[in-house]
C-alpha cells in the first residue's frame, strides 16, 4: 500500500500512517538520518534558536491578539489592559517584545556564522537567498509590529520610515499615501499593519522557513572547515565526519536553548525595557499627530541601516540626498542577495581564507556595529563622518570581494573535519 | 487672547526643552522601592488627595492597587475613593472634563499612569520639588525642571513657598569655583523655602519620594509579579540546563 519507495515502519500504527503519509520517511530524512558534520561549534546554535524564537513570537502573538484592539482609539489602552488586567498578560507581552529583539540577535549571529564559514557559497546559494528573504520579511514584520502599541515612537517611527518612499521620484508622494491609506499615519494605517503583521507576514515567514530548511537538508549543512562531509563515506554510505542530527544535535541544541532561555528570561523579568532600547520611553505616551518627539530613533535592530540613510548628506548626479540615502539603504540589503556570486575564493571557511578576507570581515562587522550605535544617537557632523566611512566599508566588503578573494593565497583545506 | 498665548506656550514646551537639550537640568536620583509598602501606601494617599483632582490614573484600578499595596477594601472605599460614581474595581479616573481643563490651565493635565515610565522617577521626584514663586506666571509659580509649566504647585500646603534666591549650594555651578573653605558654590538659582508649609523640608522630600514611588508602582504593577516569579523561572531553567548538559555529555561520549 502507498508509495513503495518510502521508508516505512515494520508494523503497527506507524505502518498504517506511513502507508498514507511519509511520517517515518520525513523523520529520518530531516532528523534521525540527517547527517550533520560533527564539528559544529558555538556559532551553530543560532539556527535552532531562531526557530525557537519564531515559535515564541507566534504563540505569544496569538495570545496578544486575543486582547489587543487594532484601532486608533483603543490600541494604546488595550496594550495597557493586557499589561494589567489580562492574566499573565504582562509576561506574554514582554515575551513578545523581548522576543523581537532576541529574534534579531540570533538572526544577526546566524548570518555572521554564514559569512564566517562561507555557508552561502555553492551549493548553498538558495539556502542563503531564502534566509535573506526571511530577514527581509522579518524586518517588515518587526516594523509593522512596532506600530501596533500606538505610542509616540510607534507613530513617528512609522511616519519617518513610510515617508522614505516619498523620496522616490515621480511616484513617491502617491506611493506613501497608498501605503498609509491616508494623508497621514492613522487608524487606517494601523489596521492594515495589524493585518499584515498578524496574518500575511507570518504566513510568508513560515513558508520561507520551510524552504530554507528543505534547501539546507537537500545539500547538507556546512561546517567550520567548509569541507564536504559527503566526500568521505564509510562502507554503509554514511559520511565519516557526519552524525545523525537526532539525537546528537537535538540534545546539544537543548543546552543552547537552556542558556538562551536563561538570558531571555533575565531580560523579561528584570529589564523588559532594555534600557529604553527594546521598549523606547516615548512609547509610553499615546501617539499624538500634533506633537513630534524630540528625537526619533528606530529600534536598535534597524539602526545600522538608519545610520546609512542619514550618512548620505550630499546630492549626486542630480539625485537629492534623501533619495540617495534611500537607495543606499536599499542597496545595503539588496547586495546581501548576490553575495554567493561575489565570493570567488576556492575555499569556504574563513579558517583557510587569506588575511585580506579576514581583515575585510572584521572591518565589516565593526562598521555594522558602529553604524548601529550611531543610528540610535542624534546626528552630529562628527558622527555623520564616521557613519559615512562605515557605510563605505560596508559596501567595500561586498563590492571588493571578487577582487580580494581572488588575490589572496588560501591555506590548504584538510581532507577531514578538524573539530 | 492671553489664554491662547498660554496654550501656545504650553504647546511649544517640548521644543524649548529640546532647544535646551545641550545643558540638561540636574535631576536628583530617586530609586523606587516597591517592597516598601508603607511608602507606597503613603504615596497613594498623597496622590488621591493632592493630584487626582486633575490627574487621572486611567489604566490603574483601585482594587489592584489595594491588593498589591495591602490596603483593606473598606479603607480604600472610605478614604481613597472620593466619587460616588466610582466603585472599588474601577480605574482611578477623575471628574475633570478635558474642555474645562484646557480653558483653565491651557492644556489638559496628562494622565499619569505611565508617567514614571515615560519621564523616569528621577524626573518626577525632582520636578515636584522644583516649583518656586514667580509672580510673572499666571498661576504664580514656575519650575526649574519644567520651565513655564502650566501646573500650580499642588503640594504647596505641604512644602510651603519656595523662592529662587542667591545662596550657597552643594551642587556644582558650571564655570564657578567652589569656596576653598566650605567647598560650596555661590549660585543665584537656589530654591529655598521662605514660608514654611506643614512639613519640614526633609519630611517633604520623603513625602515626594513616597508619591514618586507610588507612580513607579502604577507605571508597571506587574513588576511585583515579575520579581516574585523571576527567580523561580530562572531556577527551573538552570536545573533544566544542567540536566540538558549532562544528557548531551552522555550522548556525545562516543563521538570523537
Amino acid at each position: 500500500m502507498g508509495n513503495p519507495n518510502r521508508v516505512k515502519a515494520e508494523g503497527g500504527i506507524m505502518r498504517w500512517i506511513d502507508d498514507r503519509f511519509p511520517a517515518t520517511q520525513m523523520w529520518e530524512e530531516h532528523l534521525a538520518k540527517y547527517y550533520a558534520p560533527k564539528n559544529f561549534n558555538f556559532w551553530y546554535f543560532f539556527g535552532s534558536l531562531a526557530l525557537l524564537v519564531l515559535v515564541n513570537q507566534i504563540l505569544t502573538g496569538v495570545w496578544l491578539t486575543m486582547s489587543y484592539n487594532p484601532s486608533a482609539e483603543g490600541a494604546f489602552a488595550s496594550v495597557e489592559y493586557i499589561m494589567r488586567d489580562v492574566e499573565f498578560g504582562w509576561l506574554i507581552r514582554y515575551m513578545h517584545s523581548t522576543g523581537a529583539t532576541a529574534f534579531f540577535v540570533v538572526i544577526y549571529l546566524h548570518m555572521f556564522r554564514a559569512l564566517l564559514y562561507g555557508s552561502y557559497k555553492a551549493p548553498r546559494e538558495l539556502v542563503w537567498i531564502f534566509g535573506m528573504t526571511i530577514y527581509l520579511a522579518l524586518m517588515a514584520e518587526a516594523f509593522m509590529g512596532y506600530l501596533l502599541p500606538w505610542g509616540q515612537m510607534s507613530y513617528w517611527g512609522a511616519q519617518v520610515i513610510i515617508s522614505l518612499f516619498s523620496a522616490i521620484p515621480v511616484v513617491g508622494a502617491d506611493l506613501t499615501q497608498w501605503i498609509r491609506g491616508d494623508f497621514l499615519v492613522s487608524g487606517i494605517t494601523l489596521n492594515r499593519f495589524f493585518a499584515l503583521h498578524v496574518v500575511a507576514l507570518p504566513i510568508v515567514i513560515l513558508g520561507l522557513v520551510v524552504l530554507h530548511i528543505l534547501a539546507l537538508h537537500e545539500v547538507g549543512s556546512n561546517n567550520p572547515d567548509g569541507i564536504d562531509i559527503k566526500a568521505k563515506k564509510d562502507e554503509n554510505g554514511k559520511p565519516l565526519d557526519g552524525i545523525p542530527f537526532h539525537p546528537y544535535y537535538t540534545v546539544k541544541d537543548l543546552v543552547g536553548v537552556a542558556v538562551f532561555l536563561f538570558v531571555f528570561c533575565v531580560v523579561i523579568f528584570y529589564f523588559p525595557e532594555g534600557g529604553g532600547y527594546f521598549l523606547e520611553k516615548p512609547n509610553f505616551e499615546p501617539s499624538d499627530p500634533l506633537k513630534t518627539p524630540d528625537h526619533i530613533a528606530p529600534v536598535w535592530y534597524f539602526t545600522p541601516f538608519y545610520a546609512m540613510l542619514r550618512a548620505i548628506t550630499f546630492s549626486l548626479f542630480g539625485l537629492d540626498s534623501k533619495f540617495l540615502g534611500v537607495m543606499v539603504m536599499g542597496s545595503a540589503i539588496a547586495i546581501l542577495f548576490v553575495l554567493p556570486w561575489l565570493d570567488k575564493s576556492p575555499v569556504l571557511s574563513m579558517r583557510y581564507k587569506g588575511w585580506l578576507s579576514k581583515v575585510m570581515l572584521a572591518l565589516f562587522a565593526i562598521s555594522f556595529v558602529v553604524l548601529g550605535v550611531i543610528g540610535v544617537l542624534p546626528s552630529t557632523p562628527g558622527r555623520t563622518l564616521v557613519a559615512q566611512i562605515c557605510t563605505a566599508v560596508y559596501f567595500a566588503f561586498f563590492l571588493l570581494m571578487p577582487i580580494y578573494t581572488r588575490l589572496e593565497t588560501t591555506k590548504p583545506v584538510p581532507e577531514r573535519v578538524t573539530g | 487672547m492671553k489664554k491662547h498665548l498660554f496654550a501656545l506656550l504650553v504647546a511649544l514646551m517640548p521644543m524649548t526643552g529640546f532647544a535646551a537639550g545641550g545643558n540638561e537640568v540636574h535631576l536628583d536620583e530617586m530609586t523606587p522601592d516597591l517592597s516598601d509598602k508603607a511608602s507606597l501606601q503613603n504615596g497613594m494617599k498623597l496622590f488621591t488627595n493632592y493630584c487626582m483632582g486633575c490627574h487621572s490614573l486611567q489604566y490603574q484600578r483601585y482594587s489592584r492597587a489595594a491588593e498589591d499595596l495591602g490596603i483593606p477594601q473598606d479603607l480604600v472605599e472610605q478614604q481613597l475613593i472620593f466619587s460616588e460614581d466610582l466603585a472599588f474595581n474601577d480605574q482611578m479616573r477623575n471628574a475633570m472634563q478635558k474642555g474645562d481643563a484646557v480653558s483653565w490651565f491651557g492644556a489638559a493635565p496628562p494622565d499619569l499612569t505611565l508617567e514614571a515610565r515615560l519621564r523616569g522617577t528621577d524626573w518626577i521626584y525632582t520636578y515636584l520639588r522644583s516649583f518656586y514663586k514667580d509672580p510673572e506666571r499666571p498661576l504664580g509659580v514656575n519650575n526649574t525642571v519644567f520651565p513655564l509649566v502650566g501646573m500650580p504647585n499642588a503640594l504647596e500646603p505641604l512644602q510651603g513657598v519656595k523662592e529662587m534666591v542667591c545662596a550657597e549650594t552643594d551642587r556644582p555651578v558650571p564655570g564657578h569655583e567652589p569656596d576653598p573653605l566650605t567647598g560650596k558654590y555661590q549660585s543665584c538659582d537656589v530654591l529655598k523655602v521662605t514660608q514654611a508649609g506643614k512639613l519640614e523640608p526633609e519630611a517633604f522630600d520623603r513625602a515626594v519620594y513616597d508619591l514618586t514611588n507610588f507612580l513607579a508602582y502604577v507605571g508597571e504593577p506587574s513588576k511585583l509579579q515579575a520579581q516574585a516569579l523571576g527567580p523561580k523561572v530562572l531556577m527551573f531553567i538552570f536545573i533544566f540546563g544542567v540536566i540538558a548538559y549532562l544528557l548531551k555529555r552522555e550522548y556525545w561520549r562516543d563521538i570523537h
